[in-house]
């Protein structure tokens, strides 16, 4: 068998997708306190607290620059979680896996449904702050509705590598490596809090390798209503970090469960 | 193209991980229509054969055909026609007994439409679990999860049906139920392929069973044929005797075929007769006479060494 034959994607990995959508529907009242509160007071206590020490910071409010940046650092971490601790459960101590690998559906399938998933919970997730943006007053125009396939993209951008996490672990506190060393720095850095254009150059050169900075620069001039400066290069990047990271995850979790 | 053509064809079939070696250079044929069974103890490499079959591990070397396809390269095609029953019921915690049926049909790409419901209700009836069908899957009892889980590998209305140690764990009552089950999927003429390391249950369920220990098919056949080719026809058992005692009986009663297991002693003939009358007389001794069963043929090929 060749672990690094080219995955196919088929119907079946909407099969996937629905049972997690089934499950989520089960407990979506926390999920919703989740998704709705976490961002509403982020954005009262740091947009109106700090803001008022801030001002504006890249030529707009404090609470329109957070607004703008959350939303997607915001998709990375719901992609991150689900696409860790979720997939995880289902691969090893629930073993679902397991038991759809006995079906026609194989891991092609199943992690293809994983990362749709993982997408539209971003994609929930970032609709729930856009709505909370919008009561606050930062959105600017109606551009502001293409946030949310932004940020389904977002979440398939940082799906694949969770699953490549989530095959590599042992158990959870594997995860804490993968959260400290990558996820947080990225948040730090990305320009969700500021603007990286202060930074040295070097570092600025390296910040556009992190894709979460790409996903800021889709995110920021869609909701407060500024011109797109490279559009077609963030969204390849979004896109190629998705491909490879899914192409990866599969060879991974075959090695694991096909053994 | 027999009568009974072959539904699994297994050819130097290998499977080694590292210097281990699970599987090693077995050949089988599997008779549509039958229920064959793998009979070994732990770590015999039941389990690796089966998930071969399910093209869920890549073979080492050899060659695997399932309805004629070769696996694990049509292994997709392959397990559109099987109902697998994993030794441990994994079924989605998430979901209720019916929902778990509903969802498994998705994953064998089957429309949820008014015959699939129909089929959810027979199985359900067959897995007496009609009145719990919206019950969550962990306040299922362990019986009514496996007859969850064997409704459930049954949903795509399969050829083949693999089942790796269908009734470990379960209680005598749980057991019986599964057993009849099993009976009636055979009488519908389904393929059964089932590893257990109950011998009572290979004696009632298998046609035709194959024993194997270490990775390698040690004999094949009937239970009757296997029973008649290993051992004697009657079997004296012996139970609680200490040292002495065994010393002594070794010594007297001669003619048969003396094992000795712990604290028991198994005495194997073709004519019990002398020995009956010698225990009977000389010793207030409990013991059991009874015909040779498969146990004794497994005991006899793969030792009596403990296992683990």
């Amino acid at each position: 068998m060749n672990y690094w034959q080219p995955p196919r994607i088929r119907r079946y990995a909407i099969a996937i997708w629905h049972r997690n959508v089934l499950v989520w529907k089960r407990l979506i009242g926390p999920a919703m306190v989740l998704n709705f509160g976490e961002p509403t007071l982020y954005l009262l206590g740091l947009g109106y607290g700090l803001g008022f020490f801030i001002g504006e910071m890249g030529n707009m409010s404090y609470i329109a620059f957070l607004a703008s940046g959350i939303v997607a650092s915001s998709a990375m971490t719901t992609a991150s979680f689900e696409g860790m601790y979720s997939v995880f459960t289902r691969m090893v101590p629930q073993r679902t896996y397991e038991a759809i690998m006995a079906t026609p559906t194989d891991i092609d399938d199943i992690l293809a449904g994983e990362m749709l998933w993982c997408g539209t919970k971003a994609a929930i997730s970032g609709a729930a702050i856009l709505i909370v943006a919008l009561f606050l007053g930062v959105v600017k125009g109606w551009q502001a509705i293409l946030v949310i396939p932004v940020v389904f993209l977002i979440g398939l951008c940082f799906a694949g590598p969770a699953i490549v996490m989530s095959a590599l672990a042992k158990n959870y506190d594997f995860f804490n490596y993968y959260f400290v060393l990558i996820i947080t720095p990225m948040l730090i850095t990305s320009g969700v809090f500021y603007p990286i254009d202060t930074m040295p150059q070097t570092m600025q050169t390296l910040v556009h390798l992190l894709p979460l900075t790409h996903a800021v620069e889709l995110t920021r001039p869609l909701i407060t209503g500024q011109p797109l400066q490279q559009p077609l290069l963030n969204i390849a990047v979004l896109s190629g970090y998705a491909a490879v990271s899914y192409y990866i995850a599969v060879v991974m979790v075959r090695k694991k469960l096909l053994v | 193209m027999t009568s009974h053509p072959a539904i699994i064809t297994a050819r130097q079939l290998q499977k080694h991980y590292g210097s281990y070696v699970a599987v090693d250079n077995i050949d089988f044929n599997i008779t549509r229509g039958k229920c064959f069974g793998f009979l070994g103890p732990n770590g015999a490499g039941k389990t690796t054969t089966l998930r071969m079959i399910l093209g869920l591990t890549p073979l080492s070397a050899g060659e695997l055909t399932v309805f004629d396809l070769p696996v694990p390269a049509q292994a997709r095609e392959v397990r559109r026609r099987i109902g697998a029953v994993p030794q441990a019921d994994n079924l989605d915690p998430d979901f209720t007994v019916v929902e778990n049926l509903r969802m498994y049909a998705r994953y064998f790409g089957l429309k949820l439409d008014a015959a699939l419901e129909q089929r959810i209700d027979r199985l359900l009836l067959f897995a007496n679990l009609t009145e719990r069908r919206h019950a969550r899957t962990d306040t299922l009892s362990g019986g009514m999860q496996r007859r969850l889980t064997i409704a459930r590998a049954l949903i795509n209305d399969p050829d083949l049906i693999i089942l790796d140690e269908p009734t470990t764990g379960l209680d005598p009552q749980a057991r019986h139920v599964i057993w009849s089950r099993l009976n009636d999927l055979r009488e519908q003429g389904k393929t059964l392929l089932l590893t257990t390391h109950y011998m009572e249950e290979a004696e009632r369920l298998c046609d035709e069973l194959v024993i194997m220990d270490h990775g390698k098919i040690l004999d094949q056949g009937s239970p009757a044929e296997l029973i008649k080719r290993h051992v004697e026809p009657e079997v004296i058992e012996l139970r609680g005797c200490d040292a002495q005692l065994i010393d002594t009986i070794r010594s007297k009663v001669t003619d048969c075929r003396i094992e000795h297991l712990g604290t028991s002693l198994y005495c194997y003939t073709h004519n019990s007769g002398p020995q009956l009358a010698y225990l009977r007389d000389e010793h207030k001794l409990t013991f059991l006479h009874r015909p040779a069963g498969l146990e004794d043929v497994f005991l006899k090929l793969t030792g009596r060494e403990l296992r683990d």
